[in-house]
């Protein structure tokens, strides 16, 4: 492991919660609904950073609670009951439900397990329920989707039967181009999870090799593990150093030769390199400041100081399991101050002694920053983008150049006046 | 429990935030796990804020709950007085502190601060959020003058002249994520100037709790939104006799009748009646031949309370417009709504379900939709143009130009704003003449580019669902012509009635015949 410095801050937070995943997790499966078991705050945070006006009616609500659901919980229970019949009455279409705890259903205690254990005995063979926490009280952002893919595990039937599994969601041109890939290689059996159909649930065992697409789903992994599965030891997919790093892990599981896997992504990386150097010449030199949020920090801070030379002052991440996150950590030149967890106010105030050239952070910090002078890209970008691969490293390297760029368009004058 | 895909407003602790984002000198110490900071991206993405709001969430944490989360309040309070130095100090909780019942106020109060400390209490299971925004500037104002209350003489509205200055007003209620509050304030303390009044204090846009302090150097309190302020113009009332307006100066007429208003209050004499009158653009517009053809357009509106009122009386006597829906989301609202809409002959629709709205919408076969940013969205869905009225807001709701909706430039930019997308006058009738022509593609018509008019579209998916209804009415080859031939912008309705008209006189077939049949029956 390299010699990298790593420190605990706590205090007041500026972060996301799980709840924010489902704005990714019901896109990918367009025949699942998700039910938050929560308040108003929970259903506007969904709609402040999901754009929800643009659905007629979206696959994703609030069960929000009243004073009277506080009162009794076997009042509550029977109300919820209520409205998933109301809802499914609705909208037939829906094959799986996913019941989401929220702050409060979590402090009330709520128990949606038993919940959703009574819903499937009655809706058998029509819906699945399935629950799971997206509480801000436990989870940080991309931890939903750990919740979710961890609750879908216990439907996943068992098979001994050889394969390969992407684990993590994944734009669905990004999980075709690794598929082709991953077939030039020799590997056929490839399965994604979770499913682009929430009823088509790989079937996983003791042969089923799993290879992490996304660093924040440690549950997941460790569920998976419980079930036999083999987690493939690699960094993530990040860039063109990461995504050969992982293709080479998943080909080494397979028994297949390294100068295979060379001989079909070479070209690839060829040409990603040449598409890169644009963006390098900008980035190259750059100060980077990563706020913590999307739990991808460490690899986007690999990806952007090894591929495009930028400088790392501090890389926060919400939350850091030191196992999964292993081979980036390796990768990261020594002294990296990594960061796990936040005092915002202490952050920004090293934020601003660093006098950073581009910090990566959430939307409520971005404006505020840029109005002192300090450029931003918010790290929302990078889970709703299609970033992972080789193919995506110029497009991953060109969220961080954009804002550098356009400064220096805005703040430099190119038209003499005749 | 109530199912919600979407929501109009949000929480009640918000409605705190945007009280305490919008004046100097306070801090928020918000009593919130980590999810809800979510709502500074409200402030600094969509009004676009080059600061942070002055919040600071305790963030507290599943592993905090077993121990001292009183402790960790404290620690925050302390914290942010440290660093901030406010000079009044709010202190609350949301809808997940709320319980666990930490009293975050309580204990704020007893760390010995010498600053006004203001402790909210909104219910979060049973309020939202303007409820919410009103609470906390009552609870501020309140807290901040209470002990003048006794001190102090009733305020007379005549005080000015006593006192031999000019007359001061209060301009209470705009606030940020208002609809463009930030304008409507520059346009009426130009209209209250222009006729010898003097602003005392906005707020609390743009206020510190030094002014909040001397708003009773004021004599009258312009209730500028009564969502919001309100409650604390009654206060100032009550303890201090202080006067406030009832006129939301939207539209030519309301803006007259609020300078009106003020001027009486004051007993100050109007002497510009007759220039009030060509203050706006909106009259002449109005009255212009090219707008011959907006009279009796079908209008549906659906937006905050104050918004919907102040369009319902701008669409029938400004504009010319049939009202045929009115509704708001604003509960608070709901028995002003509910008078105007009787005095329109229209059932008020009170509700926080868009989809209710959209119900109602589609009812009404409206030719224009004033509502929300969602009834935008529905009114797209249903190929019926709409200019948005209300909150909740929208970046596009936060123009870079100067775009008030009251007074006189609010009038004007009223009239450009909902006419524009009609189709223009003469627009609309050359479509209407050369409709037959082979030239014409139907569903191509000018500016609007609708995607629901296209008439193959429109009658093909509907062909479908009439075969799988129960009545099982068939349009023949000729009914499907004739109706073709009617404009798009009716046709939904002239279907709607020609089948119900069918099914009342038991015709299973309808053809041209049936359909003029039924245009006599329901004129």
């Amino acid at each position: 492991m390299s010699k990298v410095e790593f420190n605990k801050e706590t205090g007041p937070r500026e972060v996301f919660c799980g709840l924010t995943s489902i704005v990714w997790l019901h896109r990918r499966m367009p025949d699942a609904f998700f039910l938050v078991v929560g308040s108003r705050t929970c259903a506007h945070l969904i709609q402040s950073a999901a754009g929800v006006m643009i659905f007629a009616e979206p696959r994703f609500g609030t069960a929000i609670l009243e004073e009277k659901d506080l009162a009794g919980l076997a009042d509550a229970h029977e109300e919820l009951d209520r409205v998933v019949n109301d809802l499914i009455a609705r909208r037939p279409e829906i094959k799986t439900l996913f019941l989401v705890g929220s702050c409060p259903s979590e402090v009330i205690k709520l128990d949606l397990a038993t919940v959703a254990e009574k819903l499937n005995k009655r809706f058998l063979g029509q819906v699945k329920f399935v629950n799971y926490s997206g509480s801000g009280i436990e989870t940080t952002f991309t931890q939903g989707e750990d919740g979710a893919l961890k609750a879908l595990i216990p439907l996943m039937e068992s098979s001994n039967e050889e394969k390969l599994l992407l684990v993590g969601t994944l734009a669905n041109n990004v999980e075709d181009r690794f598929k082709k890939i991953f077939r030039n290689l020799g590997i056929s059996n490839i399965e994604s999870f979770p499913p682009r159909q929430s009823t088509e649930l790989p079937k996983i065992g003791k042969n089923t090799k799993v290879l992490l697409t996304q660093p924040y789903l440690s549950d997941t992994v460790r569920d998976l593990k419980h079930r036999g599965c083999e987690i493939i030891s690699a960094p993530f997919p990040l860039g063109i150093e990461g995504s050969t790093k992982w293709f080479l892990a998943a080909a080494k599981a397979f028994n297949i030769s390294e100068l295979k896997v060379h001989e079909i992504i070479s070209p690839l990386i060829k040409r990603s390199k040449l598409a890169l150097e644009s963006h390098k010449e900008i980035l190259k030199g750059k100060r980077l400041f990563l706020l913590p949020e999307s739990q991808l920090e460490i690899s986007l801070a690999r990806f952007l100081h090894n591929e495009c030379e930028m400088d790392l002052i501090e890389v926060g991440t919400p939350y850091l399991n030191k196992d999964l996150m292993k081979e980036e950590i390796n990768l990261l030149p020594d002294n990296t101050r990594i960061v796990e967890g936040q005092h915002v106010e202490k952050q920004l105030d090293r934020v601003r002694e660093s006098n950073p050239d581009l910090v990566v952070c959430g939307m409520g910090l971005a404006n505020p920053l840029e109005a002192e002078g300090i450029s931003t890209k918010w790290s929302i970008e990078m889970v709703f983008s299609p970033i992972h691969g080789i193919d995506q490293a110029a497009d991953l390297a060109g969220l961080f150049s954009k804002p550098l760029r356009r400064n220096q368009i805005l703040t430099s004058k190119t038209l003499v006046t005749h | 429990m109530e199912l919600t895909l979407w929501t109009y407003e949000g929480p009640p602790h918000v409605g705190a935030m945007r009280i305490a984002a919008s004046m100097k000198d306070i801090h928020y110490v918000l009593h919130a796990p980590q999810g809800d900071t979510y709502a500074d991206l409200l402030f600094t993405m969509i009004e676009r804020r080059g600061e942070r709001p002055p919040v600071t969430y305790t963030t507290f944490q599943a592993r905090d709950l077993g121990g001292d989360t009183a402790e960790l309040v404290k620690k925050n309070i302390k914290e942010a007085v440290d660093r901030f130095r406010p000079k009044t100090l709010l202190v609350g909780e949301s809808c997940t502190a709320e319980l666990i019942q930490d009293q975050p106020g309580a204990l704020a109060k007893g760390m010995g601060f010498d600053m006004p400390i203001v402790n909210l209490e909104l219910p979060a299971y049973s309020k939202k959020e303007n409820w919410g925004a009103s609470e906390t500037f009552y609870q501020l104002t309140r807290t901040l003058l209470k002990e003048k209350v006794s001190s102090s003489e009733k305020i007379s509205p005549l005080r000015w002249k006593e006192l031999g200055r000019r007359p001061k007003v209060n301009i209470l209620g705009p606030s940020l994520l208002g609809f463009r509050c930030r304008d409507d304030v520059i346009e009426i303390q130009r209209i209250l100037s222009e006729q010898g009044i003097d602003t005392n204090v906005v707020a609390p846009l743009g206020a510190s709790p030094e002014d909040i302090e001397r708003l009773i150097d004021a004599e009258v309190n312009i209730c500028l939104y009564q969502e919001i302020a309100e409650a604390s113009c009654e206060w100032l009332r009550r303890n201090f006799g202080m006067e406030y307006t009832n006129t939301i100066p939207i539209g030519i007429k309301n803006t007259i009748e609020f300078i009106n208003e003020v001027h009486n209050k004051l007993d100050l004499p109007l002497t510009n009646k007759q220039e009030l009158e060509h203050k706006s653009k909106l009259p002449w517009y109005s009255k212009s031949v090219d707008s011959n053809y907006l009279t009796g357009k079908r209008v549906f509106i659906f937006g905050d309370g104050t918004h919907a009122i102040a369009a319902a009386k701008i669409a029938k006597e400004e504009l010319g417009f049939e009202v045929v829906g009115l509704g708001t989301y604003s509960r608070e609202m709901a028995r002003q709504l509910r008078a105007t809409a009787k005095d329109l002959n229209l059932e008020a629709l009170i509700t926080n379900n868009y989809l209710e709205v959209e119900d109602a919408m589609k009812k009404a076969a409206p030719e224009l939709v004033l509502g929300t940013q969602m009834e935008r969205h529905s009114a797209k869905r249903l190929g019926i143009p709409c200019s948005v009225i209300s909150t909740p807001m929208h970046v596009q709701d936060v123009p870079a130009r100067y775009s008030p909706q009251m007074g006189w430039e609010g009038a004007n930019v009223i009239f450009d704003d909902w006419v524009h997308p009609l189709m223009m006058g003469l627009e609309e009738h050359l479509i209407d003449m050369f409709k037959h022509d082979f030239e014409f593609v139907d569903g191509h018509q000018s500016h609007l580019g609708h995607t629901a008019t296209n008439t193959k579209d429109f009658l093909k998916s509907d062909e479908k669902k009439e075969k799988n209804s129960k009545e099982g009415i068939i349009w023949t080859e000729s009914g499907r012509a004739e109706l073709t031939k009617v404009p798009f912008f009716v046709r939904g309705k002239v279907k709607t009635n020609t089948e119900k008209y069918a099914i009342m006189r038991g015709i299973p077939e309808i053809s041209d015949e049936t359909l003029y049949d039924a245009k006599a029956y329901f004129s």
